[in-house]
């Protein structure tokens, strides 16, 4: 979090203190500004205001804090730390580092009151102009360039909020992200570093019409419903059907440049097994360590309730500034539940009139103004870069028609349904194909059909008719039985169930299965359709459908998903099938 | 320390009580009554002038001139080795009439959250002894996973059944002198003769002297339960993280524990989320489950096993459905397999252990585990769902395919998952009696397991296949 500057401070009196919300008397404070609440100086940030009394939501544990305590006004409202050094970075709700919290605190649980910059001041940098004297340069202007990590090159940009000029000085070397690199003749010094409150968008020219896939390497996801760059998707599901191996799978195989990955009010161990995992993968897009291109915002169930509430815009906010430089970004928001549960619990301290099961009745404006600062932009400086948001949902008892579920799926473009049934036929990433949906799925077969193959839709759509048969189907197998269905269904019931277990199914934990590039989705759905034409044709020719669901070669279709040479295999597949029904006949 | 006879409203677990100096949240109260009695409370709001205590021993016998004393100070434990063997009641006083307890310190019982940066990822296989679990969802050291129960259950068996038979395999093989392991009981609510029972167990097993018990019995006030698990959590991180114990704590029932905070809440006339409970169960449950875990650079490990009884055996109530979203994963005891005599009656379908994936495989278990157990759950999954078939159709007019599916279905509850609270099986024995139900499916509907691994474990019976080529 940044060290705001505390010129004018203004000090008031802790009137009362219920949960992460205290009230004081006397302080002389806006909306939103940052406060250090009591002796020991917790964080917290003003919410209501009302004749001498202000209300803050204290970021902090507050056992202990009384009434009579000091508050101390920042005169800022609460922002984030934005340069250099946020990647292969882990911080908590507010942005505060948390390899530097265990080394100040010097302890394994959190302390209060320790307060510690969102980056690294003292660092050096190596900093390459890219504009010399006699340049003029406005807003949001790339001013020269930082190698961040061995992945992404750092863009040093003009504030939004500068107005622009001819620049002045400019020379390469070593800085810190305070020491100025690039003076305007206006008077303006350019630093690595800029603040940016959290709860306002950062400004961008236009909001554009997304047109690329963000590739995810999962066949459910990339083949049937697929979110664009720039895209907005929502996981809802119960308890343990996947939530946060789906959005685990998301940050590890994305092909975005950024990946920030928002832990809110999930649990601890999750984001260790993040921390853990993470440097000792590989980025599939350019073979550098995982955390070289990812920023984690950790904010687990127990830690302070306040701090979750806000973990949501800080990860965005430092999703927007990558967005400015030109990349595309990923957010993953895992879980957007517990977000509006902080809400709702804020909320009710402050003893305000419930909505829908008591959640506020403004759930439903903060929940889309959280989602639309997702997109695909034109940024000032005449790049382009995107934030794609994907999360996660955690309805109470699986029921998607409550309030959260509901209010996201207004907003979002793309559904992923995650079904406890599924899951508990161990069928994974347990996404009902029934259920979910994407309305980019038109925008972006344009771009599947130039990088990938031609029939890339029309072969999709044969998919969904076979699976959208067989449920249909099944309700009737559940009456009669199987084998009382006509020949060419029980054909059809098999081919689905290669659909299921070839191609919808994925094993996270296999390391070739684990990602499935376009190509592979592709040709997985290629043999099964030539085993779908071939049987059809074997079928008509008077081959009974027992013999065409037992052939020695289709079982072999579920391994195509582990195989790491699969090009082959699916070829020497496809006619050890054709030649094996053909012989039939 | 001041006192105050400036009581002036008594509602419920709390009494409201006028003050002139600031009084801090969280703050412990002494209530000295006019027959003697000492209750004690806590500060859970405090504002200019006015505070709001909760009094745990319940508010039965005060008035408006009872004396309110304010400790300075936030609930602490006082802890130490020599609590292990020690019978405490909900409120950390002892009640075995041993000696007096000698604390090494003092310890916060709100606990601070552990930096996840500096968790250690939990990847130790526990060994229950239970195949349902060891063999189909994992418990390792570290792991908070919860029994999600119904009343008329056998939960405690099987808590104890895991109490007693927990094992680390691998260390005992390496004879490492290891870190000890230890008990943390905390009973919430329960019966005097749940008690009784828990109590005699561990005495029959000698596994008291290993123990700590924090008793909260059905008649003792409710709002005492909303500290008893945070006593008997401050004992265990205390043990693991300063003596390197491998603490498990077993909580029962998280169910009457959810059941105090309501009535707290609605005491304070708060504005209640689904079903009545306060909306910050979610948050409140979170600051005790994630209290377990393992911590780098300190040996000890934190492992939780809370158990819950699901009102009306529905697992979307708030008490199992907020505790799922916490917890890593979830163990379901199944009314129907109790009533078949199944023991432990596990139903593993619904089941999970979230760790599981990370504590098994070559080098921690065996190189089969994750792909035997991912096989087993499909073709129970499949078989299971036949029966339902079966009931329209009859078995007559299924396949033969559906039949295999059918009779191991049948044979994975009355083999794999019955073996009695008193049988403790080793990880292997779970694992080949795994196969010996997998043999009986044919070797192509194995899709779920490495061909290698069917090569060395598939059990070819020589006569069936003979068979089979007769027919």
């Amino acid at each position: 979090m940044s060290q705001a500057t505390q010129q004018d401070a203004a000090t008031g009196v802790i009137e009362s203190v219920s949960g992460p919300v205290v009230t004081a008397r006397d302080l002389d404070a806006r909306m939103n500004d940052v406060v250090y609440v009591g002796d020991e100086g917790l964080m917290g940030e003003v919410i209501e205001i009302e004749g001498d009394v202000t209300t803050i939501q204290v970021y902090e544990e507050t056992s202990g804090v009384g009434p009579g305590e000091p508050v101390e006004n920042t005169g800022e409202p609460l922002s984030v730390d934005l340069g250099p050094g946020m990647l292969d970075a882990i911080y908590d709700g507010t942005q505060r580092p948390l390899d530097v919290l265990e080394e100040k605190m010097n302890s394994a649980f959190l302390d209060r009151g320790v307060d510690a910059p969102g980056i690294d001041l003292d660092k050096e940098w190596e900093f390459q102009p890219e504009v010399e004297a006699g340049d003029e340069v406005s807003a949001g202007d790339v001013v020269g360039i930082v190698e961040e990590t061995v992945t992404i090159d750092h863009k040093v940009m003009v504030p939004p909020d500068y107005e622009g000029g001819e620049v002045v000085a400019v020379e390469s070397g070593s800085y810190t992200v305070e020491e100025t690199v690039v003076e305007l003749d206006n008077g303006e010094e350019i630093s690595m570093h800029q603040e940016w409150p959290v709860r306002q968008p950062r400004p961008a020219v236009e909001k554009k019409t997304p047109t690329k896939p963000l590739i995810s390497g999962q066949r459910v996801l990339d083949g049937l419903f697929p979110i664009a760059k720039g895209g907005t998707a929502a996981i809802p599901g119960p308890f343990g059907s996947g939530k946060t191996v789906t959005q685990h799978q998301l940050a590890k195989w994305a092909d975005a440049d950024i990946v920030v990955y928002v832990g809110c009010g999930e649990r601890g161990n999750e984001m260790t097994e993040v921390i853990e995992d993470f440097p000792e993968l590989d980025d599939p897009k350019t073979g550098n360590p995982l955390m070289a291109r990812t920023c984690l915002i950790a904010n687990t169930s127990n830690m302070p309730v306040a701090a979750r509430e806000s973990c949501i815009y800080t990860g965005i906010t430092i999703a927007e500034f990558f967005r400015d430089m030109g990349y595309d970004v990923a957010l993953m928001a895992d879980s957007t539940s517990r977000w509006a549960e902080a809400m709702r619990e804020i909320s009710s301290r402050l003893e305000e009139m419930p909505g829908e099961e008591g959640y506020p009745a403004y759930l439903s404006a903060r929940l889309s103004q959280f989602y639309e600062r997702a997109g695909f932009f034109e940024n000032t400086n005449g790049t382009t870069g995107s934030v794609s948001v994907i999360g996660a949902v955690s309805p109470p008892g699986g029921d998607f028609s409550e309030p959260v579920t509901q209010n996201t799926l207004r907003i979002v473009k793309t559904f992923w349904a995650l079904d406890a049934d599924l899951a508990e036929r161990r069928h994974f990433p347990s996404i009902n194909w029934n259920e979910s949906y994407s309305l980019y799925r038109d925008q972006l077969d344009p771009w599947f059909e130039e990088n990938v193959t031609e029939d890339w839709s029309e072969i999709r759509q044969w998919a969904i008719d076979v699976l959208d048969e067989e449920s249909e189907l099944q309700e009737i197998v559940q009456l009669v039985g199987k084998d009382a269905l006509p020949e060419d269904q029980q054909l059809t019931l098999e081919i689905a169930r290669y659909l299921r277990e070839a191609y919808l199914q994925q094993n996270a934990f296999h390391p070739t299965d684990t990602f499935c590039p376009p190509e592979k989705t592709h040709l997985i759905l290629t043999t099964i359709k030539t085993y779908n034409d071939e049987a059809f044709e074997a079928l008509d020719a008077g081959v009974p459908v027992e013999d065409l669901v037992s052939l020695d070669s289709t079982p072999r279709i579920n391994r195509i998903g582990v195989q790491e040479d699969y090009e082959a295999f699916i070829e020497e597949l496809k006619d050890h099938i054709t030649e094996e029904l053909r012989g039939m006949y | 320390m001041k006192e105050y006879e400036t009581i002036n409203e008594i509602s419920g677990p709390l009494v409201y009580a006028e003050v002139d100096e600031p009084i801090g949240y969280d703050e412990i109260v002494e209530i000295e009554t006019d027959d003697g009695r000492t209750l004690r409370g806590q500060v859970l709001e405090s504002s200019d002038g006015l505070v709001a205590i909760q009094v745990f021993e319940g508010t039965s016998g005060i008035d408006r001139n009872a004396s309110v004393r304010f400790l300075g100070e936030t609930l602490k434990m006082p802890v130490t080795e020599d609590l292990l063997g020690r019978v405490m009641d909900g409120t950390g006083q002892p009640i075995d009439g041993g000696p007096e307890i000698v604390p090494e310190s003092r310890e916060d019982i709100i606990g601070a959250a552990i930096n996840p940066y500096s968790r250690e990822y939990p990847e130790e296989f526990i060994q229950t002894g239970v195949s349902a679990i060891d063999g189909m969802n994992t418990l390792v050291r570290g792991q908070k996973l919860p029994i999600f129960s119904a009343s008329g259950l056998p939960h405690n068996d099987l808590a104890l059944q895991i109490a007693r038979q927990a094992s680390v395999p691998e260390e005992e093989e390496e004879g490492e002198e290891g870190s000890e392991f230890a008990v943390i009981f905390g009973a919430m609510g329960i019966t005097q003769e749940e008690a009784n029972e828990f109590m005699d167990d561990f005495e029959r097993t000698g596994a008291l002297e290993r123990s700590v018990v924090f008793a909260n019995l059905a008649d003792d006030p409710a709002v005492e339960r909303t500290v008893t698990p945070r006593l008997a959590l401050t004992t265990a991180e205390y043990l693991a993280f300063e003596k390197d114990y491998h603490v498990l704590v077993i909580l029962t029932d998280m169910t009457n524990y959810c059941e105090a905070l309501r009535e707290i809440g609605a005491a304070r006339e708060e504005v209640p989320g689904r079903r009545g409970y306060p909306g910050y169960m979610y948050t409140d449950l979170a600051t005790l489950y994630e209290r377990a875990g393992r911590i780098q650079g300190r040996e000890g490990s934190v492992t939780q096993i809370p158990i819950l009884t699901m009102p009306g055996d529905d697992d979307t109530h708030p008490i199992p459905d907020l505790t799922g979203y916490i917890t890593e994963g979830q163990i379901y005891v199944d009314r129907d397999l109790n009533s078949q005599g199944i023991q432990p009656p596990i139903n593993v379908l619904p089941s999970l252990s979230r760790l599981m994936d990370d504590g098994i495989g070559e080098g921690l278990t065996r190189e089969d585990h994750e792909d035997v157990a991912n096989q087993m759950y499909a073709a129970y999954a499949e078989g299971e769902n036949l029966r339902d078939l079966v009931n329209i159709v009859g078995r007559e007019a299924l396949s033969d395919r559906d039949n295999k599916y059918l009779d191991f279905a049948d044979n994975f509850e009355t083999q794999f998952v019955d073996q009695g609270f008193d049988t403790n099986r080793e990880l292997e024995t779970t694992l080949d009696l795994g196969w010996d139900l997998l043999s009986k499916l044919p070797k192509e509907e194995l899709n779920r397991i490495d061909e290698e691994f069917i090569e060395t474990y598939y059990v070819d019976d020589e006569a069936e296949e003979v068979e089979a080529t007769a027919d």
